[in-house]
């Protein structure tokens, strides 16, 4: 547990502007011109580090090399035993009211000025110091107990003295040694792979530890060892390694290894095993280590907690400094007041005969002053605070509602101190992906080649499981709201007239984009609901087509070609990690193809080759392909397969599904060769005419096989395409694929649906099974990862079948249309191409209104001069160690040109559960809920209106404009029609008012410019709800921004992914959900939760409760001290204005520290205005906490005037009672302070809302505390204090029936007016919140029909705004 | 390495559903209605006005009285006579007379007061050392700093009892005369001197230091007398010498400094031994013969002599007894308020929930 805790604090970096992931940060500059040596010699000029083996030849260079690293133990403590106390102290006199109260100190140090003993004054200073520090100590404690587990942890290292690899503890591994581990093991720094028991060279490793990522990740063995392939030995280690400085940048590593030969190898992030990272999958991993102890990138990722300061204690602040203003009046007072009394004064004779002017002593009496009263400035308030507030997180995290049993998570709270903050929100901002929506996507439609393939059944299948989902949950009314929503929506947008043509639109549509994995890949990606496609069946039937005879038709034939090349790019282009059920985390081992097979394989590749046309390159692959399956029908009609009668060629479908890999293939060989030549005769084949005699042999050789082959393997395509009956069949078949963003998952499960299986993957191949081929290996060439700049990625693959090298990309749709448009080829396919980009273009359309996420699928077939020029351009890239990212992204930008659009794919992306409840209650709460997403408009409006953001009376502002002028105008517009509206409804649903504006992502950009911002706040003000679609991870936190600095509002925004963080930060309150997309968003987050419903409960009860419950507490330290310390005031007027106290000076320091002290903690810890479950029915009790209700300047300055009233009960009651008595001094103090205390205590009886037994005890023992205390010290204490001394005052006093007479009268007195205020103030005007209370404690019955009658009344107040029909720029509903 | 193992299972990190954390404990909610608050309200009132008409029955029972003898009489001319601070040595003394009409049943105490003495001024306050008298023999001779300036006179001896508070004590006497009415002779009023301070300050606080069998002139030799003082501390009451040192009890009365600048401080006690003193102090003349010595013209204050018996709720006071009636009253009055509020607005609850 606690690893996480130090190792979790990561990159924050990842920020606005920047890329999310990938290693492409910005656009590139030219950089290309330079030569490789330039680069490198330039970049490793500046910091860098050279690491030289430990043990190895090199080992005389080891002492001077690395003279500059650290070792590898870690010491994440602040203190040392020895620095402990100084540093402590250190740390803690950075904060102001600690040095406050150490110049109190050294006041009381001057004679002139002193008030009480020396000692007594160091008092609360001393305590406060001690409390502080010994949570300081225990925290310490722990990380160091932490630390030493850590550090002596076991690593197998190579040792030069036994020349072999011998335990060590982790402290003790140095940079340069080698590092031995296997699988399971964490590894112990940064090293750089040099061995890997993978034949591959591969070795997977999880993060989890670092960053919460579950899913592996694959690090590659350096390049060009020498020693590549054999068993790694440490003697023979002669290269060295020089690389950069240690950073804290997780994702970028860089720098080369120079091996004896003066050949330089590029290292990156790829080659590098980073610490407390896990080993998965592999056996046995060999590295050297480059960075040890703290400079290891995960330890310099170690940042400490974030601190916030809030709302609340920023008005706090405020009205300290008036209780300072208020101090420095009452210490004007006294030296004013003393100086004019010693002038009056003729003569000094009993007094201490002054020798000082009475200007003087009136100067030193303001220091005395400051001395007696000190307690008006509340030391002891804000360590009561933060242990208030840590109570307050220890409930929160109690809180069994933020359970999630799925993930087994609670909520997390990493923010410790602004807690109350979340009782105050005003504008949430949301995410939309896994925010509102699960982000566990399922396939539901695509288009290929123009042709929409609706899939009707998959969307029913999808309702039955939602309906299932809903029903376990006994939940009915979710289902029915998401349903209604849905056709509201259909009709809202059909009215939308506003709303510019779909592609016009840009923006960045990073939501599509996975930046980091999802947490827990089993739960997430294994449920069936994601697995079962249930196949289209007219997409079925052309895919079987293939088999049949029809597929000789020219046009079927080439969509085909279409068909199959989507689902190729649909398994291939992606980064998903295949793993099996039955042996979890290991990579499926891709099979060595058999021998016999190879060889036929070979052949056929050799064959496909010469089939290219070169000219006519986007045909012909799949042409080839197509070609192949015609001939497996011909082949298979002959074969023994069993009967299979879901399409109407049976026998072939199955036996195409169930091939082995090579022999299918082989077997369609010749058929094609002749369908191909037949079709395109023309385009010519000259050169291979020599060789299909030799081609043909060999195919016949092979026949066999085949036949024999397929037989077994046919259950494999049967269950895939039965599946959706049975999806919990087991099967040999099973696979996992874990993947780095769930839209990948479900891609590669929809194309597996059609018999395109993902079925391996290792470095550089894939093997895939593709219908009527089998499983076939395809070389891998490169990966161009996804990055929010180009908003796609590609692959670049060998194609099995024609050995072309083929790039598929995907990407989001504006950018993938945008690049296919541009497409140059043959006349034919360009016509094609042209009416493929159309359709397309219109399904994607209707996708998005139907709230899909859209992805367009492409591919380009690259000549091999082509690739071969690219191939040198992309290796310099890779190589070089400055630019790297520039160059890499100018490289794919390079390679992703004239792209052929294959088609598009719709996913779904359901809401979570309890969303519309928990927006709607937000709404009610008087909470604006902003919609930040980078999703098209279509859909982004759809999910706001299925999760209740748009209301069926809600009209709908659209705002899209080109330029800034229109955006100008528009905006002015739309404000005036706003306001008309408004007018016209009245002023007394101001704010209530059903606007909802929708903007989309260049707009933003308009309005977020200074001169217009003004404008588009003050519309966005007027509306409920906004939605920012296409909108960019900097947007995001620009509005944020500007919404909280311009309109002064407390901000909430919370959000998954890493494209949040920003936002998340920017805000006042961030919250991460720990859902799909790793951990980002959960790193930089104050709060995480798991499921967005969790917000409800956590705002609307817990916000409520936190702010309520301190501002109380504030309120209470505030009268508290100002109570006491005007009795000290008021009794200056009777000495003198001396600075005399009327109680001994330990009594006086403890009234604060000890006796009143804790009930208000218990107060602001436990206190329930109202309870859970009314809060969440009625989410206006949450309105009070916006509006600071509970602590305006007014009640605090109300509260002061009624501290000055009490304490003048509480002084001059007693003063009359003993006035002209024999009274002395303390005999006077006496009674005083004991109503005060009782005063004190039974004012935060009326003021409480519940008290519990623990109230009581707090209470009860407060007071028995103070008695027993002050009795035991007049007992005790002869000459403990002097000059005062308590000895007999307190025992004779409390004897006295005065004493109790005084007691009860003042206190009666004292609180009358305010239990007389609340009386009369909760009998005529009661607040919401009492009046929810009153209801609490009716009956349950009773208690229902008074909900609802609350909540009907609510509604028709709200429901007082009727749309008005009709307008050029709102469009109502 | 940080995976606990303590806590298998799928569901381990729910939290407990207790009633403590999931802050559900039973709790009472004081509602601050008219509803709760009336009934309140009518008690206190009852209860209050009660309480203040059995303390004004009870502080009406006592009697006191008081004179100011400043410039009473006689002592006009000794008030001049301490203007002046060369005439601190010379004796002075004054005779006031007082008419005592009803009868002071029970203990009578006398009392000497003060007007506009600040005894409570911080400076003057803090200038004494208890442990000196504690009678702490290392401290008699080397007095606390606090007493500062009055820790050693001129010629550098250690003053016992040193500091400020000591050296303004009291120093006026009084002798208590009755004139009873049929002409029979001047009775003496016999007072206890002693008895008059509390037991703690007697027996714990104020304790003379004990070195071998000296005698107390013995003991405080090497000291020097409070500057303002006309006798030494060991000679303090010539008639009783158990009463001197610094358990002398009117030394120790004075050392209990007063509240306020106004206060008075027990004198002595009547000895009610003999007649015709027996019932208390009968009405009937007196005179007071003062040996005036203490001077009030430098802080414009007054002296008096007052003369009361006590009840068990302390000395004639009527202001709590007052306190009580019209805090009652206003309780009263605010319930009546409050209960015409609640009758039109709140009754039943009906405005609680609409």
């Amino acid at each position: 547990m606690e690893q996480i805790h130090w190792v979790r604090h990561r990159c924050r970096r990842l920020a606005s502007s920047r890329s999310v992931r990938g290693f492409y940060s910005a656009p590139s500059s030219q950089h290309s011109e330079r030569s490789p040596e330039l680069h490198s010699t330039q970049q490793l000029s500046g910091k860098r580090r050279t690491v030289v083996a430990r043990h190895g030849p090199r080992q005389h260079e080891y002492h001077s090399v690395s003279k500059g690293c650290q070792g590898n133990s870690i010491r994440t403590t602040k203190y040392s035993l020895l620095t402990f106390i100084p540093m402590n102290l250190f740390q803690q006199f950075h904060r102001l009211a600690n040095l406050y109260f150490l110049f109190l100190v050294m006041l009381n140090w001057v004679p002139v000025v002193e008030a009480f003993q020396k000692e007594i004054t160091m008092i609360p200073l001393v305590v406060v110091l001690i409390i502080i520090a010994i949570k300081d100590a225990l925290e310490d404690y722990r990380r160091y107990r932490f630390d030493r587990r850590i550090n002596n942890n076991i690593a197998t290292v190579y040792s030069g003295k036994y020349q072999r690899y011998v335990d060590q503890h982790w402290k003790d591994v140095c940079v340069g040694d080698f590092v031995r581990l296997s699988f399971n093991e964490i590894i112990p720094a940064d090293m750089l792979l040099l061995y890997s028991s993978d034949p591959h060279g591969v070795c997977y490793i999880e993060t989890a530890n670092l960053d919460g990522e579950t899913n592996l990740k694959q690090r590659q063995v350096v390049r060009d060892l020498p020693q590549q392939g054999s068993e790694f030995t440490p003697e023979n280690f002669h290269s060295h390694i020089e690389c950069e400085s240690p950073n804290n940048d997780l994702i970028r590593f860089r720098g080369y290894m120079e091996h004896p030969n003066k050949k330089r190898v590029g290292l990156h992030n790829n080659n590098l095993l980073l610490r407390s990272c896990t080993i998965r999958n592999t056996e046995t991993v060999i590295g050297i280590v480059v960075y040890a102890g703290h400079e290891t990138k995960a330890m310099m990722n170690n940042s400490g907690p974030r601190y916030k300061r809030s709302k609340l204690e920023r008005r706090l602040n405020v009205d300290v400094l008036w209780s300072v203003v208020l101090l420095v009046i009452m210490c004007l007072t006294g030296a004013v007041g003393h100086a004019l009394w010693l002038w009056n004064l003729k003569d000094a004779l009993f007094q201490i005969p002054d020798t000082v002017s009475p200007a003087l002593a009136g100067f030193y009496m303001f220091w005395t002053m400051i001395i007696v009263l000190q307690v008006l400035i509340p030391i002891s308030l804000y360590v009561s605070i933060e242990v208030v507030k840590l109570c307050q997180i220890f409930f929160i995290q109690n809180d069994k509602d933020f359970y999630d049993e799925n993930l087994d998570s609670r909520i997390e709270c990493r923010a410790l101190n602004i807690t109350e903050d979340l009782g105050q929100i005003q504008y949430v901002f949301s995410d939309k992906t896994g925010t509102l929506t699960e982000n566990k996507m399922v396939f539901c439609r695509c288009t290929i080649a123009g042709v929409e393939y609706p899939h009707e059944e998959n969307a029913r299948r999808l309702e039955v499981y939602e309906q299932e989902e809903v029903e376990a949950v006994d939940r009915s009314h979710t289902l029915k709201s998401h349903t209604s929503a849905k056709s509201l929506s259909c009709k809202s947008l059909s009215c939308n007239r506003s709303s510019v043509s779909l592609h016009t639109l840009t923006g960045d549509a990073e939501d599509e984009e996975a930046p980091s994995p999802n947490v827990l890949p089993h739960n997430a990606f294994s449920s069936p609901m994601e697995k079962d496609v249930v196949p289209d069946p007219l997409l079925l039937q052309k895919l079987n087509c293939l088999y049949s005879p029809l597929f000789l038709l020219r046009d079927a034939s080439l969509e085909l070609t279409y068909i199959v090349d989507f689902f190729m790019a649909l398994a291939i282009c992606n980064t998903v990690v295949v793993s099996s059920p039955n042996q979890p985390r290991y990579v499926v081992k891709v099979p060595e193809v058999s021998p016999t097979k190879l060889k036929s394989l070979d052949d056929i590749k050799m064959l496909f080759q010469r089939f290219g046309l070169p000219r006519f390159s986007t045909l012909s692959p799949a042409q080839a392909t197509e070609s192949s399956h015609s001939f497996t029908r011909s082949l298979f009609a002959r074969g023994k397969a069993p009967s299979f009668n879901l399409s109407p060629t049976p026998v072939d479908k199955g036996t195409v599904a169930g091939g082995e890999p090579g022999a299918q293939a082989i077997t369609s060989i010749k058929p094609g060769l002749n369908v191909a030549r037949g079709e395109h005769g023309d385009q010519g084949y000259e050169e291979e005419d020599d060789e299909e005699d030799e081609r043909r042999q060999d195919v016949n050789g092979v026949e066999d096989n085949v036949v024999i082959l397929n037989s077994g393997a046919l259950t494999g395509l049967d269950n895939s395409n039965k599946a959706p009956g049975s999806p919990g069949e087991p099967s040999e078949d099973e696979l996992i694929y874990e993947a780095e963003s769930p839209d990948e998952a479900a891609l590669v499960h929809a194309a597996r649906v059609y018999g395109c299986t993902l079925r391996g993957r290792s470095v550089d191949h894939l093997l895939v099974e593709l219908p009527g081929m089998g499983s076939l290996p395809v070389r891998l060439l490169h990966i161009l990862p996804f990055d929010s700049t180009r908003k796609r990625m590609s692959v670049v693959v060998r194609h099995p079948l024609t050995n072309q090298v083929v790039v598929y990309t995907k990407g989001a749709d504006s950018v993938i249309m945008d690049l296919a448009k541009s497409a140059e080829g043959a006349d034919q396919s360009d016509y094609m191409q042209g009416h493929i980009r159309e359709q397309t273009q219109k399904h994607l359309d209707s996708y998005a209104r139907e709230g899909l996420r859209t992805l367009c699928i492409a591919k380009k077939v690259l000549e091999e001069n082509e690739y071969e020029s690219w191939l040198k351009h992309h290796v310099f890239a890779e190589t070089s160690i400055e630019n790297r990212e520039e160059l890499l992204l100018e490289s794919a930008l390079k390679l992703e040109t004239n792209i052929t659009l294959l088609g598009a794919t719709g996913i779904v992306d359901r809401l979570q559960e309890e969303v519309p409840e928990t927006i709607e209650a937000l709404q009610k709460a008087g909470v604006k809920v902003w919609v930040l997403t980078g999703d098209k408009q279509e859909t982004a409006i759809n999910i706001a209106c299925a999760c209740k953001l748009l209301r069926s009376t809600d009209q709908l502002l659209t705002a899209n404009c080109g330029s800034k002028e229109m955006c100008k105008a528009l905006i002015f517009e739309l404000r005036k029609e706003v306001e008309r509206r408004e007018l016209e409804c009245g002023e007394a649903n101001e704010g209530t008012s059903g606007f909802t504006l929708v903007v989309d992502g260049r707009t933003l950009e308009f309005a977020l410019e200074d001169d217009l911002k003004d404008g588009f706040l003050e519309l966005s003000r007027r509306c409920r709800a906004v939605i920012c679609c296409r909108s960019t991870p900097l947007q995001k936190s620009q509005v944020v921004r500007l919404v909280q600095d311009q309109l002064r509002v407390m901000t909430l925004a919370i959000g998954d992914g890493a494209n949040d963080v920003s936002m998340i930060q920017v805000a006042d309150v961030g919250i991460g959900i720990s859902g799909q997309e790793g951990m980002q968003a959960v790193m930089s987050s104050d709060f995480a939760i798991s499921r967005f419903k969790h917000l409800r409960k956590l705002l609307l009860v817990h916000g409520h409760w936190c702010y309520t419950r301190l501002a109380n507490m504030i309120l209470y330290f505030f009268y508290k001290n100002v109570m006491y310390v005007n009795l000290l005031f008021w009794y200056q007027f009777f000495c003198g204005f001396s600075g005399s106290v009327m109680s001994n000076s330990w009594v006086l320091i403890f009234f604060n520290l000890l006796f009143t002290s804790t009930p208000p903690l218990i107060y602001g810890i436990l206190d329930k205005d109202v309870s859970a479950e009314t809060l969440m029915m009625l989410p206006e009790l949450y309105i009070s906490g916006q509006n600071s209700k509970a602590y305006l300047p007014s009640t605090f300055w109300l509260t002061m005037l009624d501290a000055f009233y009490q304490s003048l009960v509480c002084f001059f009651i007693p003063y009359f009672a003993y006035a002209g008595s024999d009274a002395d001094l303390l005999s006077f103090g006496s009674p005083v302070n004991a109503s005060a205390l009782f005063i004190i205590l039974i004012h935060q009886v009326i003021e409480s809302h519940t008290l519990t037994w623990l109230h009581a005890l707090v209470l009860v023992g407060s007071a028995l505390f103070y008695f027993s205390f002050t009795l035991v010290f007049s007992v005790v204490c002869v000459t403990c204090s002097p000059p005062t001394n308590p000895l007999g005052v307190d025992t004779l006093q409390m004897s006295q029936p005065l004493f109790y007479g005084v007691c009860a009268l003042t206190t009666v007195l004292a609180l009358l007016p305010r239990l007389l205020f609340h009386a009369l103030h909760n009998s005529i005007s009661p607040s919401d919140t009492l009046r929810a209370t009153l209801m609490e404690q009716v009956n349950p019955k009773e208690y229902c029909r008074r909900m609802q009658n609350w909540n009907q009344d609510q509604s028709k107040a709200k429901s007082l705004v009727v749309p008005v029909e009709d307008s050029a720029l709102t469009v109502p509903d | 390495m940080g995976k606990t193992k303590d806590n298998p299972g799928p569901l381990s990190r729910r939290p407990d559903n207790s009633a403590f954390k999931q802050q559900r404990l039973p709790a009472w909610s004081p509602m601050l209605t008219a509803n709760s608050v009336l009934p309140f309200f009518y008690i206190m009132a009852v209860v209050c006005v009660l309480l203040g008409v059995w303390l004004l029955i009870t502080v009406q029972n006592t009697h006191q009285l008081k004179l100011d003898y400043t410039q009473a009489g006689s002592c006009n001319i000794c008030f001049e006579k301490r203007k002046v601070r060369a005439n601190a040595n010379q004796d002075c003394k004054c005779t006031v007379v007082l008419n005592i009409g009803n009868t002071f049943k029970g203990d009578v105490f006398f009392y000497y007061g003060l007007m506009n003495f600040h005894q409570n001024l911080r400076q003057y306050m803090d200038s004494r050392d208890d442990a000196q008298m504690m009678g702490r023999t290392a401290n008699l001779k080397n007095p606390s700093a606090y007493c500062k300036p009055y820790i050693t006179d001129d010629h550098g001896l250690p003053i016992a009892p040193c500091g400020a508070v000591a050296n303004s004590m009291f120093n006026d006497s009084f002798k208590l005369t009755y004139h009873s009415a049929e002409g029979s002779p001047d009775v003496h009023v016999p007072l206890f001197r002693k008895g008059i301070s509390w037991y703690t300050d007697k027996n714990v606080k104020f304790r003379n230091p004990k070195i071998n069998n000296e005698t107390l002139t013995q003991v405080f030799e090497g000291t020097a007398r409070p500057p303002y003082w006309q006798k030494p501390v060991y000679n303090l009451d010539p008639l009783d010498p158990n009463n001197n040192g610094f358990t002398n009890e009117d030394l120790i009365v004075w050392m209990r400094e007063a509240a306020f600048p106004n206060f008075k401080k027990l004198y002595g006690v009547l000895n009610r031994a003999s007649k015709p003193f027996t019932e208390g102090l009968p009405p009937g003349n007196y005179t007071i013969e003062i040996s005036y010595n203490f001077p009030v013209e430098y802080f414009q204050g007054r002296k008096e002599v007052i003369i009361s018996t006590i009840s068990w709720f302390g000395g004639q006071n009527n202001f709590l007894p007052i306190a009580y009636l019209v805090t009652g009253c206003l309780v009263l009055l605010l319930a009546i308020i409050l209960t015409v509020f609640w009758w039109k607005f709140g009754k039943n609850g009906q405005n609680m929930e609409e």
